[in-house]
């Protein structure tokens, strides 16, 4: 018995050590992942389009999973970023960096103004508040033909070629525009690990913990909220932004609620609340969009199936129950 | 008149009403809490204890009257400002971050006073927050369940862990909703001798249905019942008052 104890610990302590090692370098591991993925898909667009989506699902999972607050109008975040972005190149003959940094603050500010009408509310009120919202932006853009191309989406967003610091990027090349994007989503991982790991992010769990207990501890818990929601905004429109440039058009469907129930059902696919999730599930929806359409146009039906086991049956989403059982 | 933040009264509430629609929960309650000694607000079920407790803390605010701490008024201040201003409570129901590990529970109490918008620094650098969180653990007597999911903690634990939380504020003022409730004899006693201990460098008020249990602790006592204030003052004083026997009268002292 005496022998038995001491090994038993020092067992567990290393498997945890092993397991917090992991942890601690999520960004790296998430980053490694994302530079090898390419060669795993079918084709290489796809990939790309699991890249963008992950993103949006991991912003969107900032707010929904770490504060736990359901927004329904995220697309209004995404396309806002898509739209503006590719305004900036269209309208205005903007590089593709400069694009994209305007993609980004306009999803902040639009984030901003949506933050601040709707995180007074909560539950329902807040997701139906964000829907809501999110449909005005949508006929806000249908209507501004002229800038947005209404009815037919955003088109011409003609990049060719990526220069920076001396380098030459074809980005017609589908794997060279893979790794353009890799770059940004490995940036967002690198940010959004800050962010949780920061005295901001402890506060984000206070309040998803304990509303009331953050409060009388001294946090102003509205604050937090319309900060989270901010920060989950630029996470998505530069998603919308790299969207925009990998189709080279913005569609209007950009901004339909069904591109906000898109990153409720990744999210949760994944796993809400868990760092590398979200993008498990944007891998998982889009495959099954992709593979099960080439037999079946209902393919809706099985994502749908799939969504529907996954939550009743594995409530902590796909990777978060794969946490749980390797978790020592 | 004005009480400055030397003056002995720490807090005060000048005709104090709150209404839940058209029921009174209080009515005109006028009371003045001395610095430096506990207080305990006791009464019957129903009195308007928690309401009163909920006015003082900042949770509800009064339909009519004031409330002032330390000579400056607090009626309107949101709630997350109290302790920043130096006054802390805990719940009547237990009140904790359940997923969060002990420790965390009250390095996020305390962090509330040093960074709270910061979103790019790695938490850990913040410096001092482990160490008094530890401190105040010593204090409560929780220092060996440090690591412990705040959840897994006996109940009367989690009520010791919510105090410690309240003491990251190192308020002036320490507010204490039933700090016993649904506690053994045995976690009532360590408790109430934490409380004792607390008191010798703050002003502690106290919220009990319980009146026999405040009563060897408290500098004064107020009564409440149906909403009114029914009686206050050193605990001789109220264990005399006719009016107090009869409302405990047919109730069993506890």
């Amino acid at each position: 018995m005496i022998d038995i104890a001491p090994t038993i610990a020092t067992a567990s302590s290393r498997s945890y050590s092993w397991f917090d090692l992991a942890k601690r370098h999520r960004v790296l591991l998430a980053s490694i992942f994302v530079l090898i993925f390419p060669f795993v898909m079918p084709f290489t667009a796809l990939a790309v389009n699991i890249l963008i989506y992950g993103l949006y699902a991991l912003g969107f999972n900032l707010l929904f999973g770490y504060l736990g607050l359901l927004s329904f109008g995220h697309a209004a975040l995404f396309g806002t970023g898509a739209y503006l972005c590719g305004i900036a190149i269209v309208h205005f003959g903007l590089p593709w960096y400069a694009a994209i940094a305007i993609g980004v603050l306009s999803a902040l500010a639009m984030a901003t103004l949506i933050g601040s009408l709707a995180i007074r509310t909560r539950g329902i009120y807040f997701a139906m508040v964000t829907m809501a919202l999110a449909q005005c932006v949508y006929y806000i853009f249908y209507q501004a033909v002229d800038w947005t191309g209404g009815e037919n989406g955003l088109r011409g967003i003609n990049v060719r070629a990526i220069d920076l610091f001396g380098f030459h990027f074809d980005f017609i090349n589908p794997l060279v525009r893979y790794y353009v994007v890799a770059s940004f989503v490995i940036l967002a991982f690198f940010v959004l690990s800050r962010i949780l790991a920061s005295p901001f992010g402890a506060v984000i769990e206070a309040v998803r913990e304990n509303e009331a207990r953050a409060r009388a501890s001294g946090y102003n818990v509205v604050a937090t909220r319309l900060i989270t929601f901010i920060l989950s905004g630029g996470f998505c429109g530069l998603a919308g932004s790299l969207a925009a440039l990998h189709l080279s058009i913005v569609p209007i469907e950009s901004l339909h609620y069904e591109t906000s129930g898109m990153a409720v059902m990744m999210a949760l696919l994944g796993g809400m609340g868990t760092f590398f999730g979200p993008f498990v599930g944007a891998a998982v929806f889009l495959l099954l969009e992709n593979l099960v359409s080439l037999w079946t146009v209902h393919w809706q039906l099985f994502v749908g199936a799939v969504f529907v086991v996954c939550v009743l049956f594995f409530p902590e989403g796909i990777w978060g129950t794969i946490l749980k059982r390797i978790k020592p | 008149m004005t009480a400055t933040a030397a003056s002995p009264i720490i807090l005060r509430t000048t005709g104090v009403s709150k209404m839940f629609g058209k029921f009174v929960a209080l009515n005109n309650i006028s009371a003045e809490f001395e610095r430096g000694v506990i207080t305990s607000i006791i009464g019957p079920n129903g009195a308007g204890k928690s309401t009163y407790f909920n006015l003082l803390s900042g949770a509800f605010r009064p339909t009519t009257g004031k409330v002032e701490f330390e000579g400056h008024d607090v009626t309107n201040v949101a709630q997350h400002r109290f302790a920043h201003l130096g006054i802390a409570k805990s719940f009547q129901i237990t009140n904790i971050f359940p997923h969060l590990t002990v420790h965390e529970n009250v390095r996020v109490g305390l962090q509330a006073f040093v960074s709270r918008y910061d979103i790019w620094r790695p938490r850990s650098t913040v410096p001092g927050l482990a160490e008094r969180a530890d401190e105040l653990l010593a204090l409560v007597g929780l220092k060996d369940r440090r690591a412990r999911r705040a959840r897994d903690l006996a109940h009367g634990e989690q009520r010791a862990l919510e105090i410690g939380m309240a003491l990251a504020a190192d308020p002036r003022l320490l507010l204490l909703d039933e700090p016993t409730a649904g506690m053994s004899p045995e976690e009532t006693r360590v408790m109430m001798d934490l409380i004792v201990r607390l008191a010798s460098e703050r002003t502690v008020i106290l919220v009990e249905h319980k009146m026999k249990l405040v009563m060897g602790i408290s500098r004064r006592v107020l009564v409440l019942h149906h909403g009114e204030l029914l009686a206050q003052g050193t605990p001789a004083e109220v264990r005399q008052n006719e009016q107090v026997k009869r409302v405990y009268l047919g109730q069993r002292e506890h």
